[in-house]
Order: C-alpha cells, then sequence, then structure tokens
C-alpha cells in the first residue's frame, strides 16, 4: 500500500509522517510540492509545518502549489487524503473541508500532550478507533482555532463529521472543542493533533495516533 | 501609476486575538481612548496608468480567492493616486 506524504517548502513534520507510515506497516512515498505526479500513491498525507512561511494566511499559498490541483481532483473522487495541522490548514483553504483556523485565544502557541475524544470512526484514517475513544496526542499550533459559520457548525455536528474533539479543556478557543472534521463523503480528514508524534513510546507520551495509519491502510485493502 | 488598495478584516463575529492584545497594550502606555481593536490587512498592488473597470474587477477576484479567505475575512477594493 503506497501512502504519499508532500513536501512543501517549510514542511516540518513530512519526515515524521513518513516513518509512521512505515511502522503501520505502509509504503511510504515522498511527494513534492511543485510535481501534480501523485506517483500511484493510494492515499495522501498533508503533514504539519509552516508551509511558504505561513505567509499571508496558513496554507492560503501552498494550496495552489501543483501538488495540490492533483490531489483536490483525486479527493472529489474519493481518494482518502488526511491533513494534519498546517495540512488541515491547507483542506481548508483548499475548500476540501469547510471552515477555517485562526489565531489561538490567548495568542499562544500551544505545544502540549493534548486528550482527544474520537467523535467519528467511519472515515478511512479513523475506522480502527472506537467511538468514544480517549486518545492523548501532541498538539503544536499557534493558530488552531476552528471558526466556522454557524450554519456550517450546525451541518457537521448533525452529520457526524466531527472526527476529533479536544477533552477535558479547550487549548485555542476552536468552535465546538472540534480537534478534527472530515468532509461529507468521508474520505477527507483535517486535524490539528499530530498522530505521526504518537506511534511509538520512546519519543511520544503514548502511540495513540498510529491507528491513523494502520486504519488507512486496512481501508484500501478492503476496497 | 496608481495604486489599487485592498484591505482585508476579519469578520465582526470571528474572534481576534491580537485586536485585543493590541487594545490591551493601550492603556499600559497611557492611551485610553479604546474601546475595541480590530486588526487586518492592506495590501497596496501598484498598475500602470488608471486602473480600468477590468483590471479592478481582476483585483476583486484575486482578493477574494487569495488575498482574503471569505469564510472568516471580508475586503473593501480601492484605488489610490
Amino acid at each position: 500500500m503506497r501512502i504519499g506524504v508532500v513536501t512543501f517548502p517549510g514542511s516540518l513534520d513530512d519526515s515524521s509522517a513518513l516513518r509512521a507510515i512505515r511502522l503501520a506497516g505502509g509504503t511510504p512515498v515522498p511527494l513534492f510540492h511543485a510535481s501534480d505526479d501523485l506517483k500511484e500513491v493510494q492515499a495522501v498525507v498533508l503533514p504539519g509545518g509552516f508551509s511558504y512561511g505561513d505567509y499571508l494566511r496558513c496554507g492560503a499559498i501552498s494550496r495552489f502549489a501543483p501538488i495540490m490541483s492533483s490531489i483536490i481532483i483525486a479527493a472529489e473522487h474519493g481518494f482518502p487524503v488526511l491533513g494534519i495541522c498546517n495540512g488541515f490548514q491547507i483542506l481548508c483553504e483548499s475548500h476540501l473541508l469547510p471552515g477555517a483556523l485562526t489565531r489561538n485565544q490567548g495568542l499562544h502557541f500551544v505545544c502540549t500532550d493534548q486528550p482527544l475524544t474520537v467523535e467519528n470512526n467511519s472515515t478511512p484514517w479513523t475506522s480502527g478507533y472506537s467511538k468514544g475513544d480517549r486518545l492523548v496526542i501532541p498538539i503544536k499550533n499557534g493558530e488552531g482555532s476552528f471558526q466556522a459559520s454557524v450554519e456550517t457548525l450546525r451541518e457537521l455536528e448533525s452529520e457526524g463529521r466531527v472526527v476529533l474533539r479536544y477533552a477535558d479543556s479547550n487549548p485555542n478557543g476552536s468552535k465546538n472543542d472540534i480537534a478534527g472534521i472530515t468532509n461529507a463523503r468521508g474520505n477527507v480528514v483535517g486535524v490539528m493533533p499530530h498522530p505521526e508524534q504518537a506511534i511509538e513510546d520512546l519519543t511520544g507520551p503514548s502511540t495513540d495516533g498510529l491507528t491513523f495509519f494502520t486504519s488507512v491502510l486496512h481501508s484500501l485493502v478492503g476496497r | 501609476m496608481a495604486t489599487i488598495v485592498v484591505e482585508v478584516m476579519l469578520k465582526p463575529e470571528i474572534l481576534d486575538p491580537q485586536g485585543q492584545a493590541v487594545a490591551a497594550a493601550l492603556p499600559r502606555l497611557g492611551f485610553t481612548f479604546a474601546t475595541a481593536v480590530r486588526q487586518g490587512k492592506r495590501f497596496e498592488i501598484e498598475v500602470a496608468g488608471t486602473p480600468s473597470a477590468e483590471q479592478l474587477a481582476e483585483v476583486e477576484k484575486a482578493a477574494e480567492t487569495l488575498l482574503s479567505n471569505p469564510v472568516i475575512e471580508t475586503f473593501v477594493v480601492k484605488v489610490e493616486a
């Protein structure tokens, strides 16, 4: 199973995402922003970081990278896409996901091991979890406050499209404690926490994040 | 030569922590006039000659697709001599 990870200028967690895919049992495939070639991958991860220096708005310039035109077309046909942190911001700017990520309430860059609750386990990226599972996964961002119109929030909630919610306390002022969402079809998922940083006991607060990567491998086998 | 100015502001319902931080800093310097501050962005786009209606329409389109995010922001386009 070939899973791609896109490197943009300013990506930071691309190598961690590639490593997580390998540890989950997949074949990690590095993809480059300046090419529109998806190299026959079966799913793609947009990693964390500060693509294009977060200039203008986080993810605003990456959205127009050549690789994104291929990803947007593929995503509209059901191709699994996971955006982590900056990747989530890029998915919102690309209009593959609704809403936007704005400056954290309190202005702090928040870097912490964050308790989360799994709300939706019907996406290809979360199928290995059970609804209600409690996870601890690192968050590290300055612009992670999820904002959307009242109508969009109502739609996300009524259609069960909130994937992850912050548990215990809301670190950044996100509406409805939202930490991750999915599109109507369920193949595109964006999360602010970093599952690729919670895959090994040695380096992470838990191994709770690995299930994102094993889930997508299982869903691809089942196709 | 003219300058087309695009001003981008967060929508009123979107929390602006940067503006709040500025509002909180002003009284510490003795400036007591502000009841609230909102912070935005200003783009100055230079064009040759007087901008045509088509050019302004193009700038509007660019403001909508790249310079602002309509989910959270509004913008205005103006011409300055």
